[in-house]
């Protein structure tokens, strides 16, 4: 379920916190980070791996919205609409991403190479409008800087 | 004012051009006074947290134990998630030595043992950042074991948020360090005394940590001239919405608003007037455009004026907002990050929403302006943790000062109508 590199480095976190579950969020990550979601499956593991319930990594997994218990797209999208955004133009980024993409808020596309998603601040209100695709930000967009973020994304 | 947190050098967040402008040169001399002395420096020089509630910071370091077998901990509190607010993220990229420095004289002066770094998941990119600057103090000796010879010893880890504001409610962030879901607890006892894992903790704000080094390098008393009396010090002041030049800039506390936004930020594009402000971050009281004279950003000026500093995230609206549409936005915001645990909370934002989205539509109905009022005053106060109080301001704030806003959106349908309605 995850690499020799990250299960060594698990081994190494274990030494800074003084119980197991602490390590709940990290590992969570990790098997994000390998498989792009957390399927039950890898939740079942996690809960044997730092020895506490499944019904404690579901709660987790179900709290937190950057972590996927489902496969998302592969590009994800994430649209700020929060207040410094939309007195920016948030609104007209979404109207055009979901032009352009032919998705809704929430939405994936059918060829699972986009996921569409509104999110709250990002903290890039000073840069706004903004969108995120996995953690790289893109700042201060126009709709011409947006269409080059989308074509760059489409050749990858 | 010459820049003390955010300076403009090229390669600071780097650890030798860091030392070289004399870094580390306050921890050093942190480790050569007693801890209470270096707690009584930074609560003398009268520094309060830059988290969003001004708590003096000192004062909060004196409530830590000085007798307890159990080991101690500091969270700084990086999340940054309240609406409006960019600041942290510009310290992790541009001067994270300085953050670690004073993360390192915290735990001196209070016998930490090992401090957290909590950050929002979002900002994975400079979490790497962080973590790279974390590996270089710790090769030259600043964190581990024995530091610089002395018997002193301490540890600093960055952990990583998943996406949830209520985690940067410090009793929250705690649960989620320990691996829970984040939900705030019920206090007392505080965190001081039951903090993580039940041991004595400290959470400090980012910027508020990087400010501790400045305090004990120059002293408290060059500190407590900077900026405001009763709020001294320089203040990352974000501003964004409709000004020409959005960003964050760093001033000294006390600086005019109508400073900021016209002589720092640029002024509103096309000259329009200014609606409303928000202060310091969504969560805090909106401010009238009329009402600005003499508002300046500090604790005291702001509560005069029916606000707060908050985060100090500047959100300017020119007269063209439609603020029907902005309260709307920042309930949904609300709505949607309850943890859900308080009934007021959980239910309460939930109905605002709904409710000023009628009023966004135009089809407020007559009574609710009031009912709004009610379910708002009704939040307030009666959960566990201040998210509450942080929905229920800006509704209530908007409707004692912009009440004519609301009017205009109260679709008037004939009586006989409405009371078929009702029937
Ligand atoms: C809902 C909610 C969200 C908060 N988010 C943050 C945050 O993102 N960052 C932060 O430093 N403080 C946040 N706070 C304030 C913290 O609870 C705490 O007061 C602060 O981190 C203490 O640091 P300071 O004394 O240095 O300001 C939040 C509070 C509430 C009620
Ligand atoms: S409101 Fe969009 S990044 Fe802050």
């Amino acid at each position: 379920m995850l690499s020799e590199k990250n299960l060594h480095k698990i081994e190494e976190l274990k030494k800074s916190y003084p119980t197991s579950q602490a390590l709940v969020l990290p590992v969570l990550w990790m098997i994000q980070e390998e498989h792009g979601y957390i399927s039950e499956e890898s939740m079942k593991y996690s809960a044997q791996l730092l020895d506490v319930p499944f019904g404690h990594v579901l709660g987790v997994v179900t709290f937190y919205t950057m972590f996927h218990s489902k496969p998302i797209g592969k590009n994800h999208i994430e649209v700020c609409t929060n207040v410094s955004c939309m007195l920016r133009g948030s609104e007209k980024i979404v109207e055009l991403l979901e032009k352009r993409l032919g998705i809704g808020l929430g939405e994936t596309s059918k060829d699972k190479k986009w996921t569409l998603s509104e999110v709250e601040c990002m903290g890039s209100c000073g840069t706004a409008p903004m969108l995120a695709v996995g953690e790289e930000y893109h700042e201060n967009l126009t709709p011409e800087k947006l269409e080059k973020i989308l074509s760059d994304l489409e050749l990858k | 004012m010459q820049k003390l947190i955010l300076p403009n050098i090229p390669g600071l967040h780097t650890i030798d051009v860091y030392e070289s402008q004399g870094g580390y040169k306050a921890f050093r001399k942190a480790l050569g006074m007693k801890p209470e002395e270096v707690t009584d420096e930074v609560k003398k020089s009268g520094l309060r947290g830059r988290g969003g509630a001004c708590f003096p910071t000192g004062l909060k370091w004196t409530f830590m134990p000085k007798q307890t077998t159990k080991p101690k901990y500091i969270c700084v509190n990086g999340d940054e998630s309240e609406p409006g607010t960019f600041k942290d993220r510009q310290i992790f990229e541009f001067n994270p030595h300085l953050l670690i420095e004073g993360t390192l004289i915290g735990a001196y002066a209070m016998g930490v043992t090992t401090s957290f770094i909590y950050v929002r998941g979002e900002y994975g990119k400079w979490i790497r950042l962080l973590e790279k600057a974390i590996a270089d103090a710790y090769a030259k000796g600043y964190i581990g074991t024995s530091i610089l010879g002395s018997t002193f010893s301490t540890n600093i880890v960055v952990h990583k948020g998943a996406g949830a504001y209520i985690c940067g409610e410090e009793s929250s962030l705690m649960n989620s360090i320990e691996g829970m879901r984040g939900y705030p607890r019920v206090r007392p006892p505080f965190p001081a005394q039951f903090g993580l894992w039940g041991c004595p903790t400290t959470i400090n704000n980012v910027e508020t940590m990087c400010n501790v080094p400045l305090i004990i390098d120059h002293g408290w008393e060059w500190y407590s001239k900077i900026g405001a009396p009763k709020h001294p010090g320089p203040i990352l002041v974000g501003i964004s919405g409709h000004v020409n030049k959005p960003g964050v800039y760093e001033l000294p506390t006390g600086v005019p608003l109508l400073e900021i936004i016209y002589k720092h930020a640029g002024g509103v594009p096309g000259d329009k007037k200014i609606k409303a402000v928000i202060p310091g971050g969504s969560s805090t009281m909106i401010m009238r455009g009329d009402q600005l004279e003499g508002a300046c950003m500090d604790a005291e000026s702001l509560k005069a004026a029916g606000s707060s500093v908050g985060t100090a995230g500047l959100i300017v609206m020119d007269e063209d907002t439609d603020l029907m549409k902005v309260i709307a936005r920042i309930s949904m915001f609300y709505y949607h990050e309850s943890c859900g645990q308080c009934t007021p909370c959980r239910e309460g934002t939930g109905w605002l929403w709904k409710i000023l989205k009628r009023f966004e539509k135009g089809e407020g109905r007559a009574g609710d302006v009031d009912l709004l009022m009610d379910i708002a005053n009704n939040i307030e106060g009666n959960t566990i943790c201040a998210l509450g109080d942080a929905a229920a301001w800006p509704v209530q704030s908007m409707i004692r000062r912009f009440r004519d806003e609301f009017e205009k959106r109260v679709k008037t349908v004939p009586p006989r109508m409405e009371q078929e309605a009702a029937a």
